[in-house]
């Protein structure tokens, strides 16, 4: 188990070290950033220069990609075009955007594990057929529709919730963002646990344990539903790292100041900075968040030994 | 190592970074590929269609495959489905006979009427006329990408998992490195400096965040019809690596990666939607759903129909794919039926 | 006349916010003078200091929370004296300026002579990064404190000299006659020794002498500014505070102020214009701002700079629909343009409506005549460049193509282009890579004709992107800047307009509106010819 961790450990940091590199190229790909920073006029030489040194934006990439790996192992993230440090925007931004991945991700747990057992255990009953046609209208909706017709219906129409999120982000005012970020995986979730069940529930430790005169109910939770949740929990623990960069749209639909927002912003001043911070946060947050699911394996299906 | 390696590779399959709906698909193959071993006995021969019973031949679970299919009403409706989308991908004219860059400001917004069932958009534009016409662009988008996808990820998973060893570790930390970067802010960053106004970079720019997906799903059916008899037998006749990965493997591995294409296909063009959404999509005078879908959605509340109807359209299609992928999977997979 | 040129390219760029600025009246109260009311702000672009501000959000704050020597009428625009006793000057060139006494920042310290001396220093030193520095390009000694390569080789302006504590002159390096009415914008306000003794801690909450002070600033969030009561000044704040709150759309701010989470949106969406008034009925206001916008040409291409493509042009405007443009898609926050300048000049400023004429006009038949006259579309379709990241540009670029698509009976003449975001399209301009007509804002900085040409006409102006140049245009500038009488100079500066319009340098498209809405709570809104709020008079409750 112990060599296995380190093993994968070391794997991260080729990963990681390419993710950062390739994020990096894209961001430089963009071009000249401090052309942006003068308003409808162009900057004055001097300063675009003065500024252009001062981002270190005068070198070619490779050094500049050095240079940037450098401070990062010292802890410093770089700081954005509006003078602030990017660890500093982090602090703002992570706290919320885990918020809002924690409740996604109950949304997806709690909705979507249910709606999977009841489906895959009536298999090809209405019931099955009516969630199986609404998780697959969900997949195929965008996220900025369903956010948009949400926030219209439950914001303005109904004022049943409040359209936008306030800076301080509390639970309560993320769950409708959190479902509209939750839906499509959510959908998955429920058609996976459904795929999982089904396949299970006529597996012999399933009848033995009926047999046994086990109550149904224990049978479900104790030997169906922990055998049939490793695809799930696959799906969830890497969909955090997804869910936690991909909010993207999501946040900027509800107004909410997290991660997507400050990559958006980011991208749109073309701050290599910021982009490149976050996203190297989030290829870590994939990454270990992987290697978690992996070593989940093991708890769930005790047959799984990693050497 | 050997124990582990199909749940990696399971765990490779669900593997995130396409920012939710693409890996989904993959997810759920998951299963598939997962369900001839079942819980019973994770092993390394626990993968792919080829477990199908002890006299299982690659061609029967086809043939199989086949028959389910043609019963079932899932795929034969999602199929017609999409003959139809094809049909009007190809000759939109048939059926809307205007032109969908005649704009008539004066009917902004406007209500259906006689002649334009669906009435008109935000700049006076036929909404049905733009709807039909969006079909080529959409469906172009989704299949070319999908198309790119699969050989792109096939070649590239399938050349990790035949060789192993070196190959594959370095493949396999590249896949890594593409599957870490968020899809919407690849978007962005690299769509936003493109000034072509033609599908093509968008199609690109899905391929190349894309392939990681497919690539996992191949390497592990690779990895697992490496294994089997009839390769080790072909190795000892000795056959190329060539004709064996021709020959014998690709036939048996490919099963998964048609499943997982199909459902992908369907998000692909989501995604198109998605990218309009925040300016990076498609560029006029491209017609599009995407296009049209983004250009509506802030007027949800004065011209609804705008957005609704592209979004229907949008959804039946994605909803056609999906299924139909379904309906491989569900025909491929002897677990269920 | 160059270096003045330049320096009030660097003007505009700032203008739309920082002139804001409330009004002169003092307060007779009414509603809860404690009471505070949140307004939609955007992420300022740069550090909140006074000369690295060049866009609206950040300008919004500086003018709540500065007070220069000057200030800009809310409702005029005119230049009035704040804290200037008085600005003497014999020749244009040497100027003595007189501070009130009395002023002091809110933490105390007073506003000095040197306050200012020591803030337009800082704002003229290259090493200090300010982006609007080219503010202090006439004042003498700019060439040394802010070389145009190199490193500064002088820390101080050699044209700024502190007499008393609260006298200081100004040598400039040429004649500027209108120099003291500048004086108004937020980059010559005043700072406190604060600001360059603990930098940082003054970035994050920054200190100024307006009739607001910051009271907590959460960046990228939200900003809360509260009355300050000491404030010495005759525009005190009528409300207890202003919460400033960041969007990142401005279709879920305008959500936001519909279903009471929000006082104030001083930037209605368009796509939200419809509702107004069924929505807000007579709490939106619609109000005249000093913004033209127009299509300007890449002139470095030869294409466009052929003699006869002034026929395209001119075609291209007369098939532009604006009328109904404005109206569909604007529904009346935009008023089609009949000349180059705007109608917050008034007559007697320069506007002169109907100066364009026909070329203005929407004749889709004779359009399509000029332009085959002409030679035809360069490339056979004009491809209209714009940046996709702010604002609604899609739909209203889309509009004119659409129009001019109809005009000449071609569905692919024209085509939006639009660039992912604003620094590459700054970038694109800059390297001379446009190849066709592209998207161009004017916001003035003061109502003045020559804010409205010079800038933008000027050969190898500042702001001309298009780096259009005809002599004759020039020298009638020229000679309208050494007019003393001003009548005559507004005269020769329309005539100045008119080669403009004979070579359709660029199309005018629409003066911009201001437009803003607001909750229940608030009365006395106004925005002023910058299209700012005037958060001072704002009655709350």
């Amino acid at each position: 188990m112990g060599r296995y961790v380190v093993r994968r450990l070391l794997q991260m940091v080729p990963v990681f070290v390419g993710s950062t590199l390739l994020i990096f190229l894209m961001v430089n790909v963009m071009g000249d950033p401090v052309a942006g920073l003068c308003g409808e006029r162009a900057c004055d030489p001097a300063t675009a220069a003065q500024l252009k040194r001062e981002f270190g934006l005068d070198k070619p990439v490779w050094q500049q990609y050095l240079t940037y790996m450098g401070h990062l192992f010292t802890g410093d993230f770089g700081t954005a075009f509006n003078g602030q440090k990017v660890t500093e925007l982090m602090g703002t931004a992570f706290p919320v955007t885990i918020r809002l991945t924690v409740v996604a991700i109950l949304f997806e747990i709690v909705i979507g594990i249910t709606l999977g057992v009841v489906t895959g255990l009536k298999r090809g009953r209405p019931v099955d057929t009516t969630v199986l046609l609404l998780t697959l209208v969900v997949i195929s909706v965008p996220t900025f529709v369903t956010g948009l017709l949400l926030q219209l219906l439950l914001g303005v129409k109904w004022a049943w919730t409040r359209p936008s999120v306030s800076p301080d982000a509390p639970f309560g005012e993320l769950i409708v963002p959190g479902l509209v970020l939750a839906s499509v995986s959510l959908a998955y979730v429920t058609r996976l646990t459904r795929t999982s069940i089904a396949e299970n529930k006529r597996a012999d430790y399933v009848r033995t344990a009926v047999a046994k005169g086990l109550p149904r109910r224990r049978v479900i939770t104790r030997h169906l539903l922990r055998n049939s949740l490793i695809p799930v929990v696959t799906f969830i623990g890497t969909d955090i790292g997804a869910l936690m960069g991909g909010a993207i749209v999501t946040e900027r639909i509800f107004n909410i100041h997290g991660v997507g927002y400050q990559l958006y912003q980011g991208i749109l001043r073309q701050n290599t900075q910021t982009v490149v911070g976050f996203v190297t946060v989030l290829v870590l947050v994939f990454l270990v968040a992987n290697l978690l699911v992996d070593l989940l394996y093991a708890v769930l299906d005790p047959r799984i030994r990693y050497a | 190592m050997p124990e582990q390696q199909p749940y990696e590779a399971g765990r490779a399959v669900a593997g995130t970074g396409m920012g939710g709906a693409m890996d989904l698909a993959a997810s759920e193959a998951t299963t598939l590929e997962r369900a001839p071993g079942g819980p019973e006995g994770p092993g390394p021969g626990g993968f792919g269609p080829q477990g199908v019973g002890p006299a299982g031949r690659p061609r029967s679970l086809w043939s199989d495959a086949w028959r389910d299919l043609r019963r079932n009403p899932v795929f034969l409706l999602s199929a017609l489905v999409i003959l139809f989308l094809v049909f009007i991908s190809l000759r939109p004219s048939a059926i809307a006979s205007g032109n969908p860059l005649a704009c008539d400001l004066a009917k902004a917004q406007d209500g259906s009427a006689p002649g334009h069932p669906f009435g008109y958009d935000g700049q006076g534009c036929d909404v049905f006329t733009r709807t039909v016409y969006g079909a080529r662009t959409s469906v172009t988008v989704g299949v070319l990408a999908t198309l790119g996808v699969s050989v792109f990820g096939s070649v590239l998973g399938g050349l990790a998992g035949y060789f192993g060893g070196l190959w594959d570790a370095v493949l396999s930390r590249i896949t890594d490195v593409f599957f870490a970067i968020p899809v919407v802010l690849g978007g962005l960053v690299l769509l936003s400096v493109v000034t072509s106004n033609t599908v093509w970079p968008v199609i690109g720019f899905m391929v190349l965040l894309g392939w990681p997906q497919i690539s996992r799903i191949a390497r592990g059916s690779v990895i697992t019809a490496r294994q089997n008899d009839y390769v080790q037998a072909a190795r000892a006749l000795g056959a190329s690596d060539a004709r064996i990965l021709l020959r014998h493997i690709a036939p048996n591995a490919v099963a998964p990666v048609i499943v997982v294409s199909t459902i992908a296909l369907g998000t692909y063009i989501a995604l198109e939607a998605t990218l309009s959404y925040l300016g990076v999509g498609l560029k006029p005078p491209s017609v599009s759903w995407g296009i049209d879908i983004s250009a509506a959605s802030p007027y949800i509340r004065n011209a609804p129909h705008a957005l609704l109807w592209p979004s229907g359209a949008l959804a039946v299609t994605v909803l056609a794919f999906i299924m139909l992928g379904d309906a491989v999977r569900d025909a491929l997979d002897p677990k269920l039926r | 006349m160059r270096g003045v040129t330049r320096a009030r390219g660097a003007v505009c760029a700032v203008a739309l916010a920082l002139a804001a600025t409330g009004c002169g009246g003092g307060g007779s109260g009414g509603g809860t003078a404690g009471a505070v009311l949140s307004s939609s702000w955007g992420d300022p672009q740069n550090p909140l200091e006074p000369a690295n501000t060049n866009e609206v959000q950040g300008g919004k704050v500086l003018d709540m929370i500065f007070r220069g020597l000057k200030k800009y009428d809310p409702r005029t625009g005119k230049a009035t004296d704040m804290l200037a006793r008085s600005i003497d000057t014999d020749d244009s060139r040497n100027f003595t300026i007189r501070v009130k006494p009395g002023w002091t920042f809110s933490n105390g310290e007073k506003v000095t002579a040197r306050s200012f001396v020591d803030a337009w220093n800082y704002g003229a030193g290259l090493r200090n990064n300010q982006k609007n520095a080219l503010f202090f390009g006439y004042i003498d000694g700019y060439d040394k404190v802010h070389p145009g390569t190199g490193r500064q080789t002088a820390d101080t302006l050699s044209g700024l000299k502190v007499v008393d504590d609260h006298t200081f002159t100004v040598r400039l390096n040429q004649k500027f006659s209108s120099f003291p009415d500048t004086l108004g914008y937020a980059a010559f306000a005043p700072l406190p020794r604060a600001f360059f003794t603990d930098h940082a801690a003054w970035l994050r909450k920054p200190v100024g002498n307006g009739p607001y002070m910051v009271a907590s600033y959460m960046k990228g969030a939200q900003m809360s500014l509260r009355k300050w009561d000491g404030y010495p000044g005759p525009d005190k704040a009528r409300n207890g505070g202003v919460d400033l709150k960041v969007y990142t759309d401005g279709n879920t701010a305008y959500t936001d102020l519909m279903s009471g989470n929000l006082d104030l949106v001083d930037d209605v969406p368009a796509a939200q214009l419809k509702n107004v008034r069924t929505d807000l009925g007579d709490r939106y206001i619609n109000t005249p701002a000093g913004i033209l916008q127009t299509f300007a040409f890449p002139y470095y291409d030869k294409a466009w700079d052929k003699p006869g493509t002034e026929k395209v042009r001119t075609g291209l405007s007369m098939a532009i629909n604006r009328k109904q443009i404005t109206e569909t898609i604007f529904h009346g926050t935009r008023t089609p343009a009949t000349d180059w300048t705007s109608p917050v000049l008034g007559v007697a400023g320069g506007f002169k409506e109907g100066l364009c004429g026909k070329p203005c006009e929407y004749h889709p038949d004779e359009a399509k005549k000029l332009i085959k006259e002409g030679g035809g579309i360069p490339g056979g379709q004009v491809r209209i460049t714009y940046n996709a990241d702010t604002g609604s540009h899609k739909e209203w670029v889309d509009a004119v193509c659409n129009s001019i698509n109809n005009a000449l009976g071609d569905d692919k003449a024209c085509v939006g282009n639009p660039v992912g975001t604003f620094a590459d399209f700054r970038n694109r301009i800059g390297q001379h890579k446009m190849t066709g007509p592209f998207r161009a804002g004017w916001q003035m900085d003061y109502p003045l004709i020559q804010n409205f040409l010079q800038p933008l006409y000027y050969t190898n102006a500042s702001s001309n992107d298009g780096k259009w140049s005809d002599k004759e245009f020039d020298e009638l500038v020229d000679r309208a800047n050494a007019e003393s009488d001003q009548t005559k100079a507004v005269r020769l500066f329309q005539q100045a307009e008119g080669v403009v319009r004979d070579h359709m340098a660029a199309i005018p498209l629409w003066y911009q509106n201001g437009s803003a809405g607001y909750s229940e709570r608030l009365s006395d809104v106004a925005l002023n010819p910058f299209s700012v709020p005037v958060y001072n008079e704002i009655k709350v409750g």
